[in-house]
């Protein structure tokens, strides 16, 4: 577990490098191993055309790689616009790996490297020159296990808020309350405000950390798992929520749970150990695979 | 069970194992033994704890009065006196150690923590404050002695409660990575992913996450070198006097307790004896304080 971003290190270690070399060291990997060959389907590259909605992010042969191995393998999806999308796959088939890149998480970890094209309308977010901060703020993220921070529920809302923007009291006042209405929990938690945010239940803190991601109006809300640590009551309210929220954010949810992927989202891919083997709408997927990996993973013959 | 009507005298039967089972008198035994044996080692240590305890508190209590706490030391021979010149030279000098050792600390723990994670330079780092932790503190005051004492000619207060930050130092970053190391990731990455910049990163969120453990771990190892001797002996040195200024040799508790508690004079080996029970006092104050405030924390 090492955190150093890469631009940080450089300043500390190696402050004459800091001023001149440009950032790109993480994004060029050694040599390339050969991608396993294999047959990807006809649906594995959706043409973008296919989505009835603009995509919102679209990538293109994204290799990953903790270390010298590779994890993800040419990897292209397309993520519309204002719909759920939904990464299914086994343990370990990279489907953190693949959200992790879109808000460049990855390089907290100094021996994490991706190399690609990840377009976030239009622009490549892989690339050095990107304002990690502008990005973070446009790419929302939603964690496994509930994270309140360790302060109060209302400035739990405004972390972010603060971060970014300069805001009057009651201009904080107003969008922490409609951050909060946002994640359906003002009604449980008005009276709380106060009170630390670890003082909620589970699934509250899971909504307080939605909260706290859309109160900086994000374009783009990645959720890792994010039901896996709440109970099924939890997990109902929270699926509810994503439904509401797509009206407004393109959101990414990897799941474990097929039925989940069925019920919540409009698009669906399969990973499977680092490929993306198949793409396309959920009901598609669910109800005519055009892989014989997905359907033995869906039908539960495997994973 | 939908069609067979449960029967509760139709039991199934034990199955026979498949090895040989070891004696069980002999594992009751050798349990009974370790049992034992950790038991009567934890109560000697305790016995010898509250020996101490007892005697200090004894001989102690007896000092402790009204002109301890405000008057000079009386000349030797002469009955009463107290050693305020030296309880607040130790507080001056433990404050001193603390503004200088504390911050220095935090900050290296911080570097170990967050950003020096698998860095070659962060493990050396680390492998230096363990050596630190491990050196005798006579060390740090022979060190200072070379550096401070020797150089400006004179003992003084300054090098006292320099000798002392170095003691403090390693402590603290320790204290400080162990604690910040428990915050988990995934707190950082949540705050990372709103866009927040590193160091506030550190300071907000991580820092706060971690803020009982760290004020524990501090107060304890201020607690804990002020009552150290060894450093002093060589950098502050003593003094009848009260403390002016940190140019000169400041009187303190520690010192206090070896010069008085040697000399032939009943009434400052009494005096040693309430400086004792004194420094006793503060560490205990301060462990019950933190652990109770940790507790308080948690719940």
């Amino acid at each position: 577990m090492q955190e150093v971003p890469a631009e940080d290190r450089r300043e500390d270690l190696d402050p004459v490098a800091a001023g001149e070399s440009p950032r790109d060291a993480r994004s060029a990997p050694p040599a390339p191993p050969v991608p396993e060959v294999r047959d990807r389907g006809p649906h594995a590259v959706a043409d973008p055309s296919t989505l009835e909605a603009p995509a919102k992010i679209l990538v293109r042969g994204l290799d990953f790689w903790y270390g010298d191995r590779q994890v993800l393998f040419g990897n292209d999806l397309e993520v519309a616009e204002r719909r759920v999308t939904a990464i299914i796959g086994p343990s370990g088939c990279g489907k953190s790996t693949h959200i992790r890149v879109y808000n460049r998480m990855f390089e907290l970890y100094r021996d994490q490297r991706a190399s690609g094209t990840v377009l976030l309308d239009g622009e490549n977010l892989l690339d050095p020159e990107m304002d990690l901060i502008d990005l973070r703020r446009r790419v929302g993220m939603i964690f496994q296990r509930p994270t309140p921070f360790p302060m109060s529920v209302f400035d739990n809302v405004a972390y972010g808020l603060r971060l970014h923007y300069r805001i009057s009291r009651s201009q904080l006042e107003e969008r922490v309350e409609s951050a909060l209405r946002g994640a359906a929990l003002w009604d449980e938690v008005n009276d709380k405000l106060d009170e630390p945010g670890t003082a909620l239940s589970g699934g509250q803190q899971q909504r307080l950390c939605i909260a706290r991601a859309i109160a900086v109006e994000p374009e783009v809300l990645l959720m890792d798992e994010p039901t896996s640590a709440v109970d099924p009551v939890a997990t109902a309210k929270l699926e509810e929520l994503v439904d509401t929220l797509k009206d407004q954010y393109t959101i990414v949810i990897v799941t474990h749970n097929m039925q989940q992927a069925a019920r919540i989202s409009d698009f669906t891919a399969f990973f499977y150990k680092g490929y993306v083997v198949e793409f396309g709408p959920t009901e598609r997927i669910f109800t005519n695979p055009s892989e014989r990996q997905t359907e033995d993973y869906i039908t539960g013959r495997f994973g | 069970m939908t069609d067979t009507t449960y029967d509760a005298t139709r039991t199934t039967g034990r199955s026979a194992p498949p090895f040989p089972l070891r004696s069980r008198a002999r594992r009751r035994a050798s349990d009974t033994m370790v049992r034992i044996a950790s038991t009567a080692a934890a109560l000697f240590a305790l016995v010898f704890l509250f020996w101490i305890l007892a005697v200090v508190a004894r001989r102690g209590a007896a000092a402790l009065d009204w002109t301890f706490f405000t008057s000079l030391p009386s000349p030797p021979g002469e009955a009463g006196g107290g050693l305020a010149n030296a309880i607040l030279g130790t507080a001056a000098m433990t404050v001193m150690a603390a503004l200088i050792g504390v911050p220095l600390g935090l900050f290296t723990g911080i570097y170990q923590s967050e950003f020096g994670r698998g860095t070659r330079f962060g493990s050396f780092v680390r492998f230096t404050i363990n050596v630190m932790l491990g050196i005798p503190s006579i060390l740090s005051g022979l060190f200072v002695y070379t550096l401070m004492v020797v150089t400006m000619g004179h003992f003084s207060g300054l090098a006292g409660g320099v000798s002392l930050a170095i003691l403090i130092f390693p402590y603290v970053a320790r204290t400080t990575e162990d604690m910040l190391g428990l915050v988990p990731d995934a707190m950082r990455e949540s705050s990372l992913a709103l866009g927040a910049p590193r160091w506030k990163t550190t300071l907000g969120v991580v820092f706060r996450a971690a803020r009982s453990g760290l004020a524990t771990g501090i107060l304890l190892s201020v607690a804990r070198v002020s009552g150290e001797t060894a450093p002093l002996l060589f950098t502050a040195l003593n003094s009848p006097y009260w403390p002016k200024n940190f140019a000169e040799p400041t009187a303190n508790l520690t010192v206090t307790i070896f010069n008085y508690a040697m000399s032939p004079y009943s009434d400052w080996q009494r005096l040693a004896w309430g400086a004792s029970l004194l420094i006793t006092l503060l560490v205990l104050v301060v462990t019950v304080f933190t652990r109770w405030r940790v507790g308080e924390v948690e719940t």
